[in-house]
């Protein structure tokens, strides 16, 4: 299988010797939904902005499909669509303008461009909004307008840095779709996101990041199987007046009708709802407390920070 | 990139950077024609009158090459300068940063663009001269070929300017305190030859009386300096600009951390 993005011993010391990068190594596979998720001042900006040739690296070197940054920059370019962070358009320009533009500076002709532009503003609703200044959009737009001209010129591998940040809910889950249709299409994406919901539904493989170093590289799923533990929430009827305890498990009374209880990946919840029905409690209904990769995500960077020395 | 690839790049950044300063036609078109409308009628008419001859001249006609000279200086410098640095400042640069386009083109596409504004204004001045004195060209190539590299060369300046620069203070001071004066001492309004020696030789030290001059030679056919060196001053500074813009660049001056 071919490597979409290799990334070797990557370091990056900043100006004023911050070590936001302290030699990192990544590999993402071509077709792939990869997740790179970390606190914020982890290292992920720097890593993309680096992959995207927005920030000089200190040392280390990446390759996109097989093109070094160093020796083949313009092919390496021209296989790679960002989409940022922060919005990054000129906000005085038309969305149309905007798009055909970008295609325009990787060599597009304005004929394809305007093809191009027509089709992934269509498929992201902003066909009808393409006479208008790009400031006149709502927040939620300007997100989908970064994605189209981050498409125009067919990338292999796209990067979206936290692309739904701020974006509402149904949004969001459109965006979703669409992102899964251009992955199922064969476009690969790497993704950084703050929703660990979102990377748990999108995402095939992940890397948690922090610190400037890699803690964790493997598959979401095998992630989830390391999760011993998980903690729910179960509303119950009549209320309990007072709190209670259930053999094999620990419960506590959350407020005047919720319980949580911590399940072991060994236990099932079987038992519990046994045990509640022997007291006289029906389970109205039950949630997960946190999102499972979230659970995960913390204990892992919290056990990073325990590591590191005082 | 092949070649087709990199005229197609580089001209989307000409046109975007044409668009761009005749969209706002109020804010670059319109100002120079209405000072340099009101230089012509005071200075030209009011005050000139009085004034007499200057270089063998009608004082109108002897000024009408410099304030050309003058609104293609500052319009080419002007339109790089506040282009790229809003292109920064908007974070819009990111656009060309992860294309493919090589550093030379970005750079040419900027300075093409500050050359267009330079022209066109200088076009629109000379236009409104018409109204006040007959202009008759001397040297058609010196001319044309004078006003294009003195275009070319304030584009890179302002370009410089605009890597440098980190607040909107910063594209103001060097129009202001350098870019003006120079271009007033510059051979603007009067010859260098009513200057005493000492004076002259100073205003030798100064680039653009070399272009007003020059400019002023292909139209009236008189001149303070020597063309010839003028043109070979004008080619080594646009030169060593390109270089040093080039570099800023390369390096990501204000652009890349």
């Amino acid at each position: 299988m071919t490597t979409a993005l290799s990334i070797r011993d990557l370091r990056k010391v900043y100006g004023n010797g911050f070590e936001a990068l302290k030699g990192i190594s990544l590999d993402v596979q071509q077709g792939d939904f990869f997740a790179l998720l970390g606190p914020n001042g982890a290292g992920k900006s720097t890593t993309l902005g680096i992959v995207s040739s927005l920030v000089n690296k200190t040392s280390g070197s990446v390759s996109v499909f097989g093109y070094d940054l160093e020796t083949h920059l313009s092919q390496a370019k021209k296989c790679l669509g960002v989409v940022p962070q922060e919005f990054n358009f000129n906000q005085f320009e038309k969305v149309l303008d905007i798009v055909v533009n970008q295609a325009g500076y990787y060599g597009i002709a304005r004929k394809d461009a305007l093809q191009r532009a027509e089709f992934y503003l269509g498929k992201l609703g902003l066909w009808e909004k393409r006479n208008q200044t790009s400031r006149m959009l709502s927040g939620g737009m300007k997100r989908r307008l970064m994605i189209a001209r981050a498409l125009v010129h067919s990338p292999k591998l796209l990067i979206l840095d936290e692309p739904t940040a701020g974006v509402d809910i149904e949004l969001r889950r459109s965006m979703w779709e669409f992102l899964q249709e251009i992955n199922a299409a064969g476009t690969t994406i790497i993704l950084t996101t703050h929703y660990l919901e979102e990377a748990e539904s999108l995402c095939r493989n992940i890397a948690i990041i922090d610190q400037g170093a890699i803690v964790k590289n493997t598959s979401i799923r095998s992630l989830l199987q390391q999760l011993n533990t998980e903690t729910f929430l179960l509303d119950l009827s009549p209320t309990p007046a007072e709190s209670f305890a259930l053999d094999g498990y620990e419960v506590e009374l959350v407020d005047g009708h919720t319980v949580q209880v911590e399940v072991e990946k060994s236990q099932g919840l079987t038992p519990v709802f046994v045990q509640l029905r022997e007291r006289g409690f029906e389970v109205t209904s039950m949630r997960n407390k946190a999102n499972r990769l979230e659970e995960l995500f913390v204990s892992l960077v919290d056990k990073n920070l325990e590591q590191q020395p005082a | 990139m092949n070649s087709q690839e990199l005229f197609i790049a580089f001209w989307t950044i000409v046109t975007k950077e044409i668009r761009r300063f005749t969209r706002i036609w109020a804010q670059t078109m319109l100002p120079p024609a209405i000072t340099m409308t009101l230089y012509f009628v005071i200075f030209g008419n009011l005050i000139g009158s009085r004034i007499g001859d200057m270089g063998g001249f009608d004082y109108m006609e002897y000024i009408v090459p410099g304030l050309i000279m003058m609104s293609v200086i500052t319009n080419s410098y002007g339109n790089v300068v506040s282009s790229f640095f809003g292109t920064k400042f908007q974070r819009n640069i990111e656009e060309l940063l992860v294309s493919p386009i090589p550093n030379w083109i970005i750079l040419s596409g900027y300075v093409v663009g500050g050359v267009a504004r330079g022209l066109a204004v200088g076009l629109i001045v000379t236009m409104l001269s018409l109204f006040f004195t007959d202009l008759q060209v001397q040297n058609l190539m010196v001319t044309v070929s004078v006003v294009f590299l003195t275009a070319v060369l304030f584009s890179l300046g302002g370009f410089i300017n605009a890597a440098y620069a980190n607040s909107f203070d910063d594209i103001a001071i060097i129009p202001t305190f350098v870019l003006t004066p120079l271009t007033y001492l510059g051979g603007v309004f009067y010859s260098i030859q009513l200057l005493p020696e000492f004076w002259q030789n100073v205003s030798l030290l100064n680039p653009i009386l070399y272009m007003v001059n020059t400019f002023r030679f292909g139209i009236l056919g008189v001149s303070d300096i020597s063309i010839g060196f003028a043109f070979a001053m004008i080619l080594i500074f646009i030169a060593a600009l390109f270089t040093y813009a080039l570099h800023l660049l390369n390096c990501g001056k204000g652009i890349r951390n």
